[in-house]
């Protein structure tokens, strides 16, 4: 099971009211590289994985994502909050405000809504962790290009420790690889 | 929320983050001695940390003690929270 900690992983600053940001970042709430995906991905692949190791790191790298998650809502949520309508509506982010208001909402940045297709899980360890090796990259990538795009000190400051996480698992994934590798060729008799 | 609290709030964060780490790193390297005491370091501290918060402002998790009312919806939420500058490394 899971219990809510009262707390964020990082202390996430804004230094600015920033609607068109927001609609930007929201790429890493509902996007296909997005936490919300990894997250899923990850705790979903952890029933058919072979070792301890394995179901650790899926289970804590999962769990952490939804930490993510949870930090870029935060973004979304500070960035809108004390933005009047007339400060929004010229902006990219009003088109999800005629839905869902100032809620930030799992899709990304052009509108698309998470889907269950952005993630798999193939009950084969080598492939699924190839998978999440390269998910890492990618979330990496949109960091990268959301710092480009973003000029606020405090996101930048949240942005770029999010970078490094995926720096980090990527990490940790690849031991993972070689591990389950190791335990696959252990396996095999002929 | 007064600096006081935020302070010790962000302070179980920086242990709580460090933690993350050597949970994330003891995954895959299981028998790493100085990873593991390091591990058992933060998570001492961590365990002071907490206590002291959660005796001062209620819990942080739903298995914690409150005094009436109900202390663990009490805001600021952490989305709500005005954090201080920090300089974790
Ligand atoms: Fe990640």
């Amino acid at each position: 099971m899971w219990i809510y900690e009262k707390k964020l992983e990082y202390p996430v600053r804004v230094d600015s009211c920033n609607p068109t940001l927001a609609s930007l970042i929201i790429e890493q709430f509902g996007g296909a590289d997005g936490e919300l995906s990894a997250g899923i991905r990850y705790l979903t692949q952890r029933w058919t994985m072979p070792t301890n190791e394995a179901k650790g790191i899926l289970t804590d790298i999962g769990t952490e994502e939804l930490a993510h998650w949870e930090m870029i809502g935060t973004l979304v949520y500070k960035l809108t909050k004390n933005a009047p309508v007339d400060k929004i509506k010229d902006t990219p982010f009003a088109a999800s405000y005629a839905n869902h208001g100032k809620s930030p909402f799992p899709h990304n940045a052009a509108g698309v809504p998470w889907t269950a297709t952005f993630i798999n899980s193939k009950d084969d360890p080598v492939a699924d962790i190839h998978e999440d090796m390269a998910a890492e990259q990618k979330a990496r990538a949109t960091y990268e290009h959301l710092i480009n795009l973003s000029d606020d000190p405090g996101v930048n400051d949240t942005l770029r420790f999010l970078r490094e996480r995926e720096v980090v698992h990527y990490q940790r994934f690849g031991e993972t690889l070689r591990i389950v590798e190791e335990y696959k060729d252990s396996k095999k008799y002929y | 929320m007064d600096y006081n609290q935020v302070k010790l709030l962000q302070e179980i964060m920086e242990v709580g983050f460090a933690l993350i780490e050597t949970n994330l790193y003891l995954d895959t390297h299981p028998t790493d001695e100085r990873a593991l005491m390091l591990h058992n370091t933060h998570s001492r501290k961590y365990n002071d940390l907490y206590n002291r918060y959660s005796s001062k402002y209620g819990p942080l998790t739903y298995t914690g003690m409150s005094r009436c009312p109900w202390e663990y919806i009490q805001g600021p939420w952490p989305w709500e929270i005005e954090y201080e500058k920090c300089h974790w490394d």
